[in-house]
């Protein structure tokens, strides 16, 4: 390892500027994608037959290409279509759609595994659609989808890596053009590695404590 | 777009095939290795094959990539760069395919084991025979997950020169200025090669439950 600590310590300022872009990304494009995935799942559950058909199809559509296709698609494709959008924005947008495909899957298997008698006894008492989602659907379905929707939070955290090909000054772009300057490749991108690594393991652990705390309210309507 | 972009495309994403199917396969060999390693009971080698697991699922694929493609010539080892990808693809599924076989190997019965130590079967047959079979079948449809996320995932490879579906893609809109068709085809073309396989895997699963029933 020819590491060089005085050189890290020199750049700090440029990886701290570099962490931040990719917790913007991750956070700021997961919480856009859980809402918008919550929207499409309410959409086509609620809505015509022939918007659920349309999201489904969108949905198959964002999960069966690659992640990276999306990005050029937006990014060197929307200049085309009157969408001109900076690297940091297309990123966030990009994350925010292939998210939200995801999401909106298990929003969906979550409403499924509601017992229906629940929702049919909402509506015999009266309560509103939107009641109805806020106090019953949502917190029924909060312990199923915890597992997944913390997994998948997880893999966005991933994906933000794949940003740097569109220019995103992340972690991964700056890591890559640090590495190319002083010939220390390996080792820069052995200590990027570790950083994901530590930062998705400490995400699941945060997963695992949270369900744990929150199984105790499984049982209130097993 | 032409004919010719067309097929320049279809001819790239047989690379796409190539490499992901070489990755699955290789990775499913290195998965068998670390699964069978974290059901040991050496502490050390669960440990290493948990830790290898752990690694190979937290690190973003694209940074396992450039790892490995520059770690190779680094440590003396000068291979094309369709094979640094493929090895960093085949590892990163190892990881995924690892841990779904961990599970596929604990649920084969244990009577079934027994029974073959009865007959006389020696720990290898007994794991091409009893083990390897049920395991493989208890796992295949995570096994097509795991192939479609190669699929998607080895567009990643573009990044380090090899040229496939997303590298042959991204040549052409510079050449054409024409970004949104090109990449809107290729995006058809991994959805069809996805569907494929999700459609193959779903009659292999019902070929091989008649075959249990029997």
């Amino acid at each position: 390892m020819r590491l060089d600590l005085g050189l890290i310590a020199s750049l700090a300022p440029e990886l701290a500027q570099a962490l931040g872009v990719t917790v913007l990304t991750w956070l700021g494009g997961a919480l856009a994608a859980v809402l918008l995935g919550f929207v499409v799942a309410l959409a086509r559950r609620y809505g015509p037959r022939m918007l659920d058909a349309v999201l489904g199809a969108g949905v198959e559509v964002v999960r069966g290409t690659p992640f990276l296709i999306q990005l050029f698609l937006l990014y060197y494709g929307g200049p085309f279509v009157g969408l001109a959008l900076d690297p940091v924005p297309a990123g966030l947008f990009g994350l925010a759609i292939y998210g939200a495909a995801y999401f909106s899957e298990i929003f969906r298997a979550g409403f499924e595994a509601v017992p229906p008698g629940h929702v049919e006894a909402a509506e015999c008492l009266g309560l509103t659609r939107a009641q109805t989602v806020r106090r019953i659907l949502v917190p029924e379905m909060t312990m199923l989808v915890l597992p997944p929707a913390v997994n998948m939070v997880i893999v966005l955290l991933k994906e933000t890596a794949v940003l740097s090909i569109i220019t995103v000054p992340e972690l991964t772009f700056q890591i890559s053009a640090i590495g190319s300057a002083n010939y220390a490749f390996v080792e820069s991108l052995f200590l990027l590695a570790c950083f994901y690594w530590v930062l998705v393991e400490a995400c699941s652990r945060l997963g695992r404590t949270a369900e744990a705390r929150l199984s105790r309210f499984r049982f209130a309507h097993a | 777009m032409t004919w010719k972009l067309l097929l320049l495309l279809v001819q790239a994403t047989g690379w796409t095939i190539v490499i992901s199917a070489a990755s699955i396969v290789i990775g499913l060999a290195i998965g068998t290795v670390v699964s069978a390693a974290m059901l040991s009971s050496s502490r050390a080698l669960s440990f290493a094959g948990r830790t290898f697991v752990s690694f190979f699922r937290g690190a973003p694929l694209l940074v396992q990539l450039l790892l490995i493609y520059n770690l190779l010539p680094a440590l003396g080892i000068n291979v094309p760069s369709r094979v640094a990808a493929i090895v960093a693809l085949s590892l990163c599924t190892a990881a995924y395919q690892a841990e779904n076989l961990r599970g596929g190997f604990a649920s084969v019965p244990r009577g079934l084991l027994e029974a073959a130590d009865m007959l006389g079967l020696t720990p290898l047959q007994q794991f091409w025979r009893i083990r390897a079979p049920i395991a493989l079948r208890m796992t295949l449809p995570a096994l097509t997950n795991e192939a479609i996320m190669i699929l998607k995932a080895s567009s990643l490879v573009s990044v380090v020169g090899v040229i496939e579906l997303t590298r042959m893609a991204q040549d052409l809109s510079a050449s054409t200025f024409k970004p949104l068709p090109i990449f809107a085809t290729a995006g058809l073309l991994y959805l069809g090669v996805n569907w494929l396989v999700a459609g193959g895997a779903r009659r292999l699963e019902r070929r091989l439950r008649w075959g249990a029933k029997a």
